[in-house]
């Protein structure tokens, strides 16, 4: 059965980020259609732990759009409330050695330049803050902006909010074109969707999407294991990890590293994560992985020897080669806007890029330079 | 030590007691790994050595099968060949350059760690019962049918004086007539099966006499203990304050739907309710093991799709322990002669071979006929409690389904939480996946059963780059 449907946009991907394009842009006025060859959330959001943070952010583009993303996601925090599990609980970044201390505080300070809150904490102070951290440490710094959300159910309530037409369990199968080139929709093994406007949602999935286009952009998968534990009375209060974490995300290397992030949740497990491997989209067990996930956690949080781990996920971080996502319309080819590539940061990151996504599509001056996030910035020829 | 190859047996059932005995016997040193105090598993489960049982074997068919097996398993470890290790709880097989490590946890406590090295495995980790939920299901005093049974066998105790057993599958037999033999009055046999559909698949029964007689003596039981049987009848409700009072049963029409008109409500302080059994497949999971349905998929020697483990009994698709034996000991065979570095030779257990194809042949015609009435979930309202670790109502899964674009099992789950409890969806899955109106997939849990962070932290051998850290 082949229908026709036609609408201002259509977003592949029916992710964190699929959803906070579709909520924007049927705010600014478009109809728009979100189609995904799975179901909510099926990809990475499934698998990811719900982090908005700017604390783990240097300066640059991507701290500039943690901002945006953090004050987007407050009002949305305000409105769906509850039903997405929103907290703004705020992060602890903890030194585990005077040194570590030193480089920590340094690099808060150039955060505080870009306008972030980060403020630094005594050894005394600290054990306020997370009374059951390990004794003996030389210190952190607290960021009051970090927030936690629970990606399912945020993507699920912002796709029902935007009131776009869902359509799940459709694959797209290709992307429709002019004569001349420009995107006139999309073709899914379900019928084609007509529509001026294409947005690439599809997260890791991004450069296949993107080939489908005749463009390259470079997406490529980077797992990660995520530890849940038993459900456990509140002891752990805000986003708790070791400042080693920053330098982990902004490596290259293709070799395990880990520095878990220790957080409780609303609904009582804790959550360690996440390990950082490319090993392209291998689903198979990693006990390495995921012992260095419980070592490093047990090391902050001591009491957590005890306690149980009740499962393991992992999931694949849609990585670019300088670590910033692709927003923004394609120069390549006109109608198609890519919003993915947000590495491990997809969920804090969605709110901004929905709004640059949806400010795009109605032509209207972005809140940020897109510059940074140009889709054909890496040179690809087109495939 | 010794230079001989070692196979790690995981689960002393019948299938892997099968495995272990078959195995040592052709020289291969065997680790038996067992939850349990004592071998048996779930079948031959015995009573507490404490309770001094005059007469155990009461409880149990196939005893002098057991006795062999518990001899020679006996036998086996007085030579040294095999090391029985009770009381181990694994979580996780591991699979490094070829080689095997079990991580276990120690029992009842399951905090301290226990590692076995193995150059090969079998897994028979069994099966669990499937229980489908309907309105007052969790009220005290409704356990599931195995559950029954394994009080009956474990403790020697029952559970009330009256009971009602409902479900469906060839376990509430056994159900039925053991808790009548000890005492209790069963009021009703609840069946939602139709035995006409029995007669349809007469070619595979045919085949099995044995079968045939097994299920003959049950009726013949039934009928001496007055047990009244009601086929193509389900439990609506039960109903009780504090506890179980009374159940509501139903007719059901040709469709699987409750008939209107029909219900009747039938006094209890006992319900045993059971919808089948599922296997456990989580090592294997973990393992990479490719899975068949619902259970393992194995070859006709009983391997697995990942080099060194084979998988045999329950895990491999429910059966029984009759077919749990014949696939144990082709396992076991099997393992020792490649351990021993011969090609094996099906002529050897060509007897087991024969019983296997049969009996698998048996359970595939009666798995349609044993299956739950198809409209269900109709019985479950919003208000009842599905996923009971997170306190998931139906009503909860159905919003997913029906407002927030879950249409599969694990987007249900990260919506509403159901089967991210204590038990991870064994318990609930069949059910969320029921009520969703989607399949049942692979749960993926890399974890058997839940593991300190303390032990997993120090699990095998750290890396050096982790050490750094």
């Amino acid at each position: 059965m082949s229908k026709r449907l036609t609408c201002d946009v259509v977003v592949v991907g029916a992710g964190m980020a699929g959803a906070a394009c579709a909520l924007y842009a049927t705010r600014a006025g478009l109809d728009v259609t979100v189609v995904d060859r799975g179901p909510v959330a099926g990809g990475t959001t499934g698998a990811g732990e719900g982090n908005i943070l700017v604390s783990d952010k240097e300066p640059g583009p991507e701290l500039d759009l943690a901002l945006l993303s953090g004050r987007l996601w407050a009002e949305l925090g305000a409105e769906f409330g509850k039903s997405v599990e929103y907290e703004a609980k705020g992060g602890v970044v903890v030194a585990t050695s005077p040194s570590g201390l030193t480089a920590l505080e340094r690099f808060a300070d150039g955060q505080r330049a870009a306008g972030v809150t980060a403020q630094p904490v005594a050894p005394d102070a600290l054990y306020d803050l997370e009374p059951h951290l390990a004794p003996g440490l030389p210190g952190a710094v607290h960021y009051p902006q970090d927030s936690q959300v629970m990606p399912a159910l945020a993507a699920a309530h912002l796709l029902k909010a935007s009131g776009a037409r869902l359509r799940t369990g459709r694959t797209v199968t290709d992307i429709l074109r002019t004569p001349g080139g420009a995107v006139r929709g999309v073709r899914t093994d379900g019928g084609d969707l007509h529509a001026p406007a294409v947005v690439n949602a599809a997260g890791t999935w991004g450069a296949a999407l993107a080939a489908l286009a005749g463009v390259d952009l470079p997406v490529l998968p980077r797992r990660g294991f995520v530890l849940v534990t038993e459900p456990l009375p509140r002891m752990v209060h805000h986003k708790v990890y070791a400042a080693d974490y920053v330098a982990d995300v902004a490596s290259d290397s293709a070799a395990l590293q880990t520095s878990p992030v220790v957080e409780g949740t609303a609904a009582g497990p804790v959550l360690i994560g996440a390990s950082r491997e490319r090993v392209g989209f291998d689903r198979s067990f990693s006990l390495p992985a995921v012992r260095a996930l419980a070592a490093g956690a047990t090391r902050l949080f001591p009491f957590l020897e005890r306690v149980r781990a009740m499962r393991a996920y992992l999931g694949f971080r849609p990585y670019m080669p300088d670590h910033l996502p692709a927003i923004g319309p394609d120069p390549r080819v006109p109608g198609l806007h890519h919003a993915c590539g947000h590495e491990g940061a997809g969920i804090g990151l969605a709110t901004g890029t929905g709004q640059l996504i949806a400010q795009a599509l109605t032509e209207k001056a972005p809140d940020l330079d897109l510059t940074p996030f140009r889709p054909d910035r890496f040179g690809g020829q087109d495939v | 030590m010794t230079e001989r190859p070692h196979l790690a047996v995981i689960g002393a059932g019948p299938a892997g007691l099968a495995a272990t005995v078959a195995a040592a016997a052709r020289g291969v040193r065997v680790t038996l790994i067992d939850s349990a105090a004592e071998a048996g598993g779930q079948f031959y489960r015995q009573p507490a050595a404490a309770l001094r049982a005059r007469r155990p074997q009461a409880l149990h068919h196939q005893w002098r099968t057991w006795e062999r097996l518990r001899d020679a398993l006996a036998g086996q470890v007085e030579s040294g060949r095999v090391m029985h290790l009770t009381d181990h709880h694994a979580w996780l097989v591991e699979r490094q350059s070829g080689r095997f490590t079990v991580h276990a946890l120690l029992g009842p406590e399951q905090e301290e760690p226990a590692v076995v090295h193995a150059d090969a495995t079998v897994l028979a980790t069994g099966g669990y019962e499937k229980v489908l939920p309907f309105p007052g299901w969790t009220l005290p005093g409704v356990v599931t049918a195995g559950g029954a049974q394994a009080m009956l066998k474990g403790a020697l105790a029952v559970s009330g004086p009256t009971a009602v057993v409902a479900g469906t599958g060839p376990l509430l037999l056994p159900v039925a007539t053991g808790l009548a033999a000890a005492g209790v009055k069963v009021a009703a046999l609840v069946e939602s099966a139709d035995p006409r559909d029995f007669v349809r698949r007469t070619r595979a029964l045919a085949a099995q006499p044995g079968k045939v007689g097994e299920g003959a003596r049950y009726a013949a039981r039934l009928l001496r203990h007055r047990v009244r049987t009601l086929v193509r009848h389900t439990v609506v409700e039960a109903h009780g304050t504090g506890r179980i009072e009374a159940v509501t049963v139903a007719a059901l029409d040709g469709a699987g739907r409750v008939r209107p008109g029909t219900e009747r409500r039938i006094p209890c302080d006992t319900l045993a309710v059971g919808h089948g059994m599922l296997p456990h497949t989580d090592l294997a999971e973990t393992l990479g093991c490719r899975l068949d349905g619902p259970g393992v998929d194995v070859d006709g020697d009983q391997r697995t799709d990942v080099p060194g483990v084979w998988a045999a009994g329950e895990t491999t698709g429910i059966g029984g322990a009759a077919l749990a034996l014949a696939e144990g000991h082709i396992a076991g065979c099997s393992a020792a002669a490649r351990l021993n570095g011969a090609a094996p030779d099906p002529h050897a257990w060509a007897a087991a071979a024969k019983s296997r194809n049969g009996l698998r042949e048996f359970f595939a015609a009666l798995d349609p006929v044993y299956a739950p009435p198809a409209h269900w979930a109709e019985q479950v309202t919003d208000d009842t409690v599905v996923c009971r670790c997170e306190e998931v109502t139906g009503g909860a899964i159905r919003e997913a389904v029906a407002d927030l674009g879950a249409g599969d099992l694990r987007t249900v789950k990260l919506l509403t939480r159901a089967g991210m409890g204590w038990c991870q969806g064994r318990v609930c899955g069949p059910a969320v996946a029921g009520l969703a109106g989607c399949g049942e997939t692979p749960g993926r849990r890399p974890f058997a059963r839940p593991v300190p962070l303390g032990v997993l932290a120090r699990a095998g051998e750290p890396k050096p780059s982790d050490a750094a850290q």
